[in-house]
């Protein structure tokens, strides 16, 4: 008779306790710490794309006021040993050794080639101004095809430019296409893009020379990651590296990656035997943040007159900038392309060529939904292509393609290997939701008013919880594993101590969630911490929508023990069976009577303070560390489908975006409203890609809108607003059955919106199909420039 | 991001200004404001020595109308053009295009004299200006003197201000009986600087068109009166075929710079469409 | 025509006296001298809105500002609308809502959205968008706070 598992919390939209904090200003981000003896480092960053540094003279910046240190890189080279970003599994990937501080040659406008640490950050902005830096230009390649063509070699080191390439076929992708009725090809381009996290980059180093320790806060998604990684770098016992993440100020995967900039900052720390802060201010966020997305590719598509997909054939070419990112690479993201383009259909056939390839522009690496964005969307488009040219209507088309579900197991074309996904339940939702035949009659009746409207629908695959397939295995050091320590305080308090880490989606208000359910206790007597590598057990930390059902299932399976280990104190002070008791809303109970017959806070003051009371034979353990990696499956895949509603003027291009929905099944839900904001917040970054971001590059390299005023992100008055519906398939690989939510906004936005353009100008016979969608471009599709 | 070093220097009175300007000339800066120049120096885009706050002149600040016309203090806010009665009744072309500007917290900071002397050739007011026949009054030590808008604008930032002078006020003609006007401006997002704008006023009695100006923002160095594209319909009347002829008159007026997402041909198209829907506004 | 200049304004309703260098903005001087943190900067040119605070009872850009111009002023921050109240039922509405995941530009947003509330009791949807449109949030798609202030909105009025 015991109670469910999850009898209260978990399926609750409780509102996070930690934003009340937020709310009045009393967070404490990276750059609200305050630390005695504190330097600020700023960096002299290359101006030229590619050049060889003649001569750099610091010592009249030495001089200026305030200044503590100015360090080139070969000094700095002392303390941090450089790193070169490869991964075992990614086979024939290569990237140059990359160093904190360049030394001789800076490969991207923004690499920084000197620091100066001084007294305040307007000091060491001042001396900036006086360093003298003499530049030689070399030739900066910053198209993909000129690298790829391989004319100009960046690195002497190699003989080509090409970090990583990849080739996939099934056996009969030729003869799919020999006998198909329609092929429909397209070229899709997709601009760089960023994720500017509000909060820029921050660190602040603290090293005690007397204990050989380095404390390092840092707005980080992974801590432990970055504790092996300072350790190893900065030849400090790992033991003695602690990396603490306090609120962190957006991440979007901005903040899982090694900076040169950061580990440059923590070098200095130790050169320098104080605490030293690195903000990236916005100029050089836009520099240096990690960049992502710049793809062309190529799509085939083969289907039969009657509708059905028969094959894909995608030639991918990604620019990721000099170096490939440290740790995780930036062979990923194109790899991804690989793995899920055409993932929601049924095809059998499937060929696909990747080339990553070095350029001189900042560095791209692993941004929210890590090439879903770009896979979704060019599957998405084609689909609608050739939906147009087979007089389908697009929603038709695809239900007679998409996976059925019940055909999971199953083995995608890549070689995805699926549990179980609800491709036609979302589809058969997200009509009604919509109410999709209302929305093209109205479609209709517009168009005879001269108002175009579009309908755009795009249906997803997306990974979650990654196994060590994504990592481990290539011999990268990120734990795939989680881990969650529960203890029952004296007072019955629980504290719950989890490795993944909070950057505002929630995931501490989920585990309390968790916790409270598994233990027994009502959610405010949980208390949940997150992101020291001192206090919390080992693990990945927050990436690939992995903390609910990797955290979470660690934290029930530990929440399950210590309650088994509750009720066993519970058996000897109340001298009865343990199988007759349970935990509920803080009390033990007798489980055939309900009756409470004591409470938590009596059983943590027996159990801690009158331990002398209980049997000699008897030791409580009220604390219960659990862990849990995912396994089975090299991800849980998730999907969903989106669907967006926009109107085009066509006089100006100008879109205007009037409704989004989306249908998504992320498993077990267990705060709807936390995982239905994670969507929201996802598809308008979604849409920031698809309409208005992008990092223009000059052909010499030279970032044109590195400012907030001329990247423009997405602002309030031009989002629409949108609704999220479920389907709810848990995974049977876990007990909690939570699968990732954070990224499908992301994933599946940009592929709605494009065909919901391309379908207002469906009577222009006009597509567009490089991202953002500007009016320029559309008007030049409209023939109207 | 830090701002240079610099000095500041709070004025109490116009003399103190000239003063200061006279012993410093180009190396200092006035602050008014400093919704334009605040951003120039945390990025050291700008490194003046000095800086002379003008804020707290308030007697330069306000709106008053008489004589026929609209005394419009320099150091007015946005919000404040926003939010004036008396501007609504008699200039409302201003409360309209200032929905277009930047944000309610820049809105009450930013002011119409430093937006006039910054002359950004998107913005609202210099083409709101030319439009009105708005004269602008610049002080300096030596007295006052009136320009009118039209030239006062000389090119990209560049006005007849000199390096001694303040603008003071800007005085513009309440139009007669009969006149009707209309701001449009496309930005991708709201507040943004516009792609291209039309700031436009005109007679309307019946079907006829007269004393019609068209000024346009963003698409020369300064704001541009479209003057043959005008007179071209107050001559033809609004009509689908005079709309056509207008817009290819239009494409020989203006002089429009590519900016980071559009390009001159898109500037121009998006001219030209706005020239349609503001004619259709003037002639509804 | 100094770079350092004796300063007394009034912060939270408390007078502070400070020498200030005059190249020092209002947000950096709130956060640097003062400590008080929960004034946010993200970009310093003007467009974030994350330092946004209140200088004579309108909301301005801190980074905008010269911390120097707000002598004799009366500035409000963050913390100090907290601690009064004046925002409680606008926070309550945002936490239910989940109107902020970061958190980073929630001061910045409340300051706004407040700025609304007292000019436009009765705004639209569209126009509670048009207010924050020049307030950054990366995180929440903007729908939630609009929610969050819509129901504030409701819920004065009914009392009023």
């Amino acid at each position: 008779m015991n109670a469910p598992a999850f009898a209260n919390y978990v399926g609750q939209s409780i509102p996070r306790a930690n934003a009340r904090r937020l709310l009045q200003g009393r967070g404490t981000y990276t750059d609200d710490l305050r630390v005695a003896r504190l330097v600020h480092v700023v960096f002299f960053r290359s101006p030229h794309a590619h050049a060889r540094i003649v001569k750099l003279d610091l010592a009249q910046a030495r001089a200026m006021p305030g200044v503590i240190a100015a360090i080139d890189g070969v000094t700095l080279a002392k303390f941090c040993k450089p790193w070169v970003a490869v991964l075992g599994h990614l086979k024939g990937i290569k990237s140059p050794t990359q160093h904190a501080i360049a030394i001789d040659r800076a490969c991207w406008q923004g690499e920084a080639v000197a620091a100066i640490v001084a007294q305040t950050r307007a000091q060491a902005e001042d001396a900036l101004e006086k360093i003298e830096c003499e530049w030689q230009p070399l030739p900066a390649v910053t198209d993909m095809e000129a690298s790829l063509a391989g004319t100009q070699v960046i690195h002497p080191e190699f003989s080509d430019n090409i970090c990583f390439s990849r080739e996939l076929a099934t056996d009969g992708v030729d003869a799919a296409f020999a006998k198909a009725d329609l092929v429909v090809e397209e070229t899709y381009d997709f601009g760089r893009h960023t994720g500017v996290t509000l909060e820029g980059r921050a660190l602040l180093a603290d090293y005690n020379a007397a204990e050989n320790t380095l404390t390092v806060h840092q707005s980080t998604q992974a801590p432990h990651m970055m504790q092996d990684i300072f350790s190893r770098h900065l030849d400090i016992p790992e033991g003695n590296v602690r990396v603490i993440a306090r609120d962190v100020g957006g991440s979007f995967g901005i903040k899982v990656h090694v900076y040169a900039d950061e580990m440059a900052t923590a070098a200095l720390a130790v050169m320098l035997r104080r605490p030293v802060k690195f903000i990236a201010d916005r100029l050089e966020s836009f520099l240096t943040d990690i960049h992502a997305r710049e793809h062309k590719i190529k799509l085939r598509m083969a289907c039969t007159k009657a509708g059905e997909i028969l094959a894909f054939d995608l030639d991918d070419l990604t620019g990721i900038g000099p170096y490939s990112v440290y740790p995780r690479t930036s062979g990923i993201e194109g790899n991804q392309v690989v793995n899920l383009t055409g993932g929601p259909y049924k095809h059998q056939q499937y060929r696909a060529k990747l080339n990553v390839v070095f350029t001189n522009k900042n560095l791209t690496c692993q941004y929210r939904a890590v090439g879903h964005p770009i896979a979704v969307a060019i599957t998405e488009a084609i689909v609608d292509l050739a939906a147009n040219k087979l007089g389908l209507d697009p929603a038709e088309f695809r239900k007679r393609n998409l996976v059925p579900d019940d055909a999971y197991p199953y083995t995608s074309a890549p070689g995805m290997k699926m549990e179980k996904l609800s491709h036609q339940q979302c589809m058969d939702k997200l009509l009604i939701l919509m109410n999709y035949s209302v929305l093209r009659t109205e479609q209709i009746e517009l168009r005879k008013r001269g108002v175009y409207r579009g309908i755009g629908i795009a249906a997803m695959i997306e990974v979650t919880n990654p196994s060590p397939a994504f990592y481990g295995v290539g011999g990268a050091r990120i734990s795939s594993q989680d881990g969650a320590t529960l203890r029952l305080e004296p007072t019955g308090m629980v504290t719950c101590l989890v490795s993944v880490t909070e950057q505002g989606q929630g995931t501490e208000a989920i585990f309390a969630q968790i916790a409270a359910d598994a233990v027994g206790v009502s959610v405010d007597r949980v208390r949940v911490i997150t992101g020291d590598t001192g206090i919390t057990p080992y693990g990945g930390g927050t990436w690939a929508s992995r903390g609910a059902g990797i955290g979470g299932e660690a934290v029930l399976q530990s929440g399950k023990v210590l309650r088994a280990n509750i009720l066993d104190v519970a058996g000897v002070i109340l001298q009865a069976s343990r199988e007759m008791l349970d935990v509920r809303d803080n009390h033990v109970i007798d489980v055939r009577t309900g009756n409470v017959k004591l409470s938590l806070t009596e059983l943590g003051r027996i159990a801690y303070f009158r331990p002398d009371t209980l049997p000699l034979d008897f030791q409580s353990e009220l604390m219960v560390t659990r862990h849990y990696t995912p396994r089975g499956y090299g991800f849980a895949f998730t999907n969903g489908i989106q669907a967006s509603l926009i109107e085009v003027d066509i006089d100006t291009g100008f879109v205007k975006l009037l409704k989004h929905w989306c249908v998504e099944d992320c498993g077990t839900v267990i705060n709807p409203q936390l995982v239905d904001e994670q969507i929201r917040g996802g598809i308008v970054q979604g849409i920031g890609g698809a309409m208005t971001e992008h990092c223009l590059y000059s052909g010499d390299g030279q970032l044109q809108n590195g400012t907030l005023a001329d990247y423009l992100v997405p602002m309030a008055a031009e989002m629409p607003d949108m609704i999220i519906d479920h389907v709810i398939t848990p995974t049977k690989t876990s007990e909690l059955g939570a699968k990732g939510a954070g990224e499908a906004g992301t994933a599946g936005a940009p592929g709605a919106i494009m065909n919901a353009i391309n379908d207002a100008l469906l009577p222009f016979n006009a597509r567009v199909t490089a991202q953002p969608f500007t009016p320029e471009r559309i008007l030049g599709a409209l023939g109207k420039i | 991001m830090k701002a240079p070093p610099f000095a500041y220097a709070r004025a109490r009175n116009l003399a103190e200004v000239f003063e200061l300007l006279e012993r410093h000339g180009d190396n200092a800066k006035i602050l008014a404001g400093g919704q334009s120049l605040m951003p120039a120096l945390n990025m050291r885009l700008s490194s003046p020595e000095l800086l002379i706050d003008i804020s707290r002149l308030q007697e330069h600040a306000g709106v008053q109308v008489k004589d026929g016309h609209v005394h419009i203090g320099a150091l007015t806010t946005h919000a404040a053009i926003g939010e004036s009665a008396d501007l609504r009744k008699h200039l409302p072309l201003l409360a309209d295009a200032v929905e277009h500007i930047a944000h309610p917290a820049i809105r009450n900071c930013g002011t119409f004299g430093g937006s006039l002397a910054m002359a950004d050739p998107a913005a609202e007011w210099p083409a709101c200006c030319v439009v009105l026949d708005a004269q602008i009054m610049l002080a300096s030590k030596s007295g006052t003197r009136r320009v009118a808008a039209q030239d006062f604008f000389q090119g990209l930032y560049a006005t007849a201000l000199q390096p001694n002078e303040v603008i003071t006020e800007v005085v513009i003609p309440i139009p007669g009986a009969g006149y009707r006007h209309a701001f449009l401006e496309l930005a991708r997002r709201r507040g943004d600087y516009a792609i291209v704008g039309v700031a436009a006023m005109a007679k309307i009695s019946g079907t006829s068109i007269s004393d019609l100006r068209l000024v346009y923002l963003g698409a020369s160095e300064k704001p541009v009166p479209a003057l043959e594209t005008s007179q071209l319909f107050v001559l033809k009347g609004f009509s689908e075929s005079a709309l056509k002829e207008a817009q290819q008159t239009l494409a020989g007026e203006l002089d429009p710079a590519a900016d980071l997402y559009s390009s001159v041909a898109t500037k121009l198209h998006l001219a030209q469409v706005l020239t349609a829907r503001v004619m259709k506004q003037l002639a509804a | 025509m100094d770079t350092i200049i004796e300063t007394t304004l009034t912060i939270n309703g408390e007078s502070v006296t400070r020498r200030i260098p005059v190249r020092q903005n209002l947000v950096d001087f709130l956060r640097e001298e003062i400590g008080l943190t929960g004034t946010h900067i993200g970009c310093e040119h003007g467009v974030c809105g994350a330092c946004t605070v209140r200088v004579d009872g309108k909301i301005v850009r801190g980074c905008l500002m010269l911390a120097v111009q707000a002598d004799g002023r009366n500035v409000e921050t963050i913390e100090g609308l907290s601690d009064s109240g004046e925002i409680a039922d606008l926070q309550d509405a945002f936490h239910k809502r989940n109107a902020l995941q970061c958190g980073f530009c929630t001061p910045g947003m409340l300051l706004t959205v407040q700025d609304l509330a007292l000019q436009n009791p009765q705004a639209t949807r569209e126009q509670i968008r048009e207010h924050i449109s020049g307030n950054y949030c990366r995180c929440t798609g903007y729908q939630a706070i609009v929610d969050a202030v819509e129901t504030t909105l409701i819920a004065r009025n009914s009392k009023a």
